[in-house]
């Protein structure tokens, strides 16, 4: 689904990101791990074309993504809160996601109802902006918001920061379902090592821009993910 | 915390903003403007003396000058609070760190005394005192009447601080200076209370027995003080992280669906403009720009003046063109990524804020028919320069922010953020009135009224016929510039 290839970024000489070849194949749930600067916020701002690769490409389901535009229909993305528009209710906001991604309003009401219990009440019908909502709640509305569209391709940033552990479970749930069930491709990035390896099959671990590891999630993953950030690498 | 390190951030902020490349161009051309206002001073303060002579030969010159005092006030805080920026600091930061509230505070009053606003009236001042010393009037009168001068313009500097602070609190933001100006000009005007020989003996009290002079110090330094204390009130953590929730009252805008495909950006753009303060206020603003006419129609000399009728015409019909497009595309800064990483068609996106544009020009020159009052070739007139603002204006404003790289931030509510009034916003408007207006007159000079009626009309028509072609070199543009923008974007101010 997404291959990527000689891909490098570098902003004034200095390399930030260097990947030789990745390839994450369709329906796999795919987990980036990394310390602060490892480049895993760049590699998704490559993949959503949002800044331009110094060498290289990111192919998603053969489109290059610098290239065309076409990966967008299938392609949804939650970075951070600057994805959300503040002076709209997260209704509104949902509803013109679903404009821009071909879904009527009846589609992104059957949606969006499907997490009434993610939402805890928090969210819709509460006559609020999103900009006068919590830092978490603005969250809650814009992972939901990237589901939106039947996207095959879903790309979630740090999603478990900011969450209440309640919601956090459930988010965990939801991106497994995802993955599993509808065969969505689903990239994550965290600092919890806990958390990716609880919902990801693949973990790949950046260090300066470079993958370092690349494993398959199985009972030791933890273990190791742990020992190779502690700095005391078992063998 | 020391002041030079006040003064070290914003040196920082300046230096290091994405915007540092068009601030430079700016601010040479405010420089050139400055530059000029400072000649105009200049040259009043030397000859003040000679003219005021002349205007009222009856008269002591200094007594003509106090009469005229009270006018100069009002105009001056009428300008400042269009033209002049209060300084603005993100405080946020500095508030949980071992700074003393009073300090930051004195600080931003301090910073706002050495505005240029404050300086310009010293050029004149000045040079007049000294005049009048040379002329043998007595040196401790003139020195306080010069002093009260000073005075005069720091208390104006402060009265606007508050004034800019009470408005930007209010939905209408100029309606407070307009109906204090206003006010004040008609009290005056029609007798009631003629605050004009109110201004002018007490300037020529001071002048008489010199130790008056402390009364306008007295007033600027209350009006320091309820500042201070004004400012430090705010400046509390939960006053600026206060969520003022408003209860959001919903439409669906279904309108909107008549226009197809943008119908979407359509409402997004009407949600943009009624439900945040800034844009809010500039839509209030149209009242403005559809009156100005009345302030030179009704006098016979500027009725004569037909070149005006093409500057007067670009500017009431095309006031909310050039507010809300030069601001295109930042006014969708805060979520430019996510737009950018979305499905649409950018052509789209540009084509509903066109069309807003579009229909703003149509509903004020419809609004503005009235001046037909006023005659014949004014109407026809405004219908050109409609024409042409739709044609050309409109096209040019929309490639203009493909060259845009300052964010605004619609969320932002904290105490000291004042952004958008200032010099610069007019600024742009220049070379979109001036071009036409000149256009206009030469044509009209040299050929006739209808014929500079139809160069008009024929740019404004090859603008339309063209919007198609044009509309695709715009739009290869903003893509060109695409991450350079989510750069700047999302970089703080």
């Amino acid at each position: 689904m997404i291959y990527t290839k000689d891909l490098s970024k570098a902003y004034n000489g200095k390399q930030v990101l260097k990947i030789d070849e990745l390839g994450i194949p369709k329906g796999q749930s795919f987990g980036l791990v990394g310390n602060n600067g490892a480049g895993k916020t760049t590699y998704f701002s490559l993949l959503l074309d949002l800044i331009k690769p110094t060498t290289g490409n990111i192919t998603n389901n053969s489109v290059v993504v610098d290239k065309s535009e076409d990966w967008k229909p299938f392609t949804s993305a939650f970075i951070d809160e600057s994805f959300l528009i503040g002076y709209l209710t997260p209704e509104e906001y949902f509803y013109f996601i679903g404009e821009l991604r071909g879904q009527n309003r009846a589609d992104v009401d059957s949606l969006v109802s499907q997490f009434e219990d993610f939402f805890h009440d928090e969210i819709l019908g509460q006559k609020k902006y999103l900009r006068d909502l919590s830092k978490g709640n603005q969250k809650k509305a814009g992972i939901v918001a990237a589901l939106i569209g039947n996207p095959d391709v879903i790309i979630l940033d740090e999603p478990f920061a900011n969450l209440d552990p309640t919601t956090q479970i459930r988010l965990k749930g939801i991106i497994k379902n995802l993955a599993e069930k509808q065969g969505v491709t689903v990239l994550v990035s965290s600092h919890d090592l806990l958390h990716v390896t609880d919902v990801c099959e693949r973990i790949v671990v950046l260090e300066k821009g470079e993958v370092v590891k690349d494993l398959e999630t199985n009972e030791a993953t933890l273990k190791e993910l742990e020992a190779h950030f502690s700095g005391s690498e078992v063998v | 915390m020391k002041l030079k390190h006040f003064l070290n951030l914003e040196w920082k902020q300046f230096f290091r903003s994405a915007s540092f490349g068009k601030s430079i161009a700016i601010n040479i051309l405010m420089i050139f403007f400055a530059l000029y206002f400072v000649g105009i001073f200049l040259f009043l303060g030397i000859f003040l003396h000679k003219l005021l002579g002349k205007i009222n030969p009856d008269q002591d010159p200094l007594s003509t000058l106090n009469a005229f005092m009270f006018y100069y006030i009002i105009a001056d805080i009428a300008m400042r609070f269009f033209f002049q920026k209060l300084p603005v600091m993100s405080v946020k930061p500095l508030l949980t760190l071992p700074v003393k509230r009073s300090k930051v505070v004195n600080y931003v009053l301090r910073k706002s005394a050495f505005s240029f606003f404050n300086f310009l009236p010293l050029f004149a001042f000045i040079p007049f005192s000294i005049t009048l010393l040379t002329k043998g009037y007595p040196t401790a009168s003139v020195l306080a009447w010069l002093l009260t001068a000073i005075a005069v313009t720091l208390i104006i500097n402060f009265l606007n601080f508050i004034l800019e602070s009470f408005s930007s609190e209010r939905e209408l933001s100029f309606l407070p200076v307009i109906v204090l100006v206003g006010g004040l000009f008609a009290l005056n005007h029609f007798n009631v209370i003629s605050f004009a020989d109110i201004v002018a003996q007490g300037y020529t009290a001071i002048y008489d027995n010199p130790v008056f002079v402390l009364v306008p110090i007295a007033i600027l330094v209350a009006l320091y003080v309820i500042n201070f204390k004004q400012l430090r009130s705010k400046l509390f953590l939960d006053s600026s992280l206060k969520t003022k929730t408003t209860v959001v009252n919903a439409s669906n805008m279904d309108w909107t669906r008549r226009f197809g495909d943008i119908a979407p950006f359509m409402q997004l753009d009407l949600k943009l403009i009624w439900r945040n303060k800034r844009t809010k206020s500039m839509v209030m603003l149209l009242a403005i720009g559809l009156l100005y006419g009345l302030f030179f129609y009704p006098q016979p000399i500027y009725r004569n003046m037909v070149f005006m009728y093409a500057f007067i015409g670009v500017f009431s019909t095309g006031f909310f063109l050039i507010n809300f497009g030069q601001f295109i595309p930042a006014w969708d800064s805060g979520y430019y990524k996510m737009l950018m990483s979305q499905n649409i068609k950018y052509e789209q996106y540009l084509r509903s804020k066109f069309i807003l544009m579009i229909m703003s020009v149509v509903i004020l020159f419809v609004l503005g028919i009235p001046y037909v009052y006023f005659g014949w070739k004014i109407l026809i007139a405004h219908f050109a320069a409609a024409v042409y603002n739709i044609g050309v204006n409109s096209h040019v404003i929309l490639l203009g922010g493909s060259f845009n790289r300052k964010k605004i931030d619609l969320d932002k509510r904290a105490a000291f953020n004042y952004q958008g009034t200032g010099a610069v916003q007019w600024l742009i408007g220049i070379p979109l009135m001036v071009l036409p207006m000149g256009l206009f007159g030469i044509t009209n000079w040299l050929a006739g009224f209808e014929a500079a009626i139809a160069v008009l009309l024929i740019l404004g028509i090859l603008g339309i016929v063209f919007h198609k072609k044009i509309m695709k070199f715009i739009t290869q543009k903003y893509l060109n510039s695409k991450y350079k923008m989510i750069d700047a974007f999302s970089q703080d101010s």
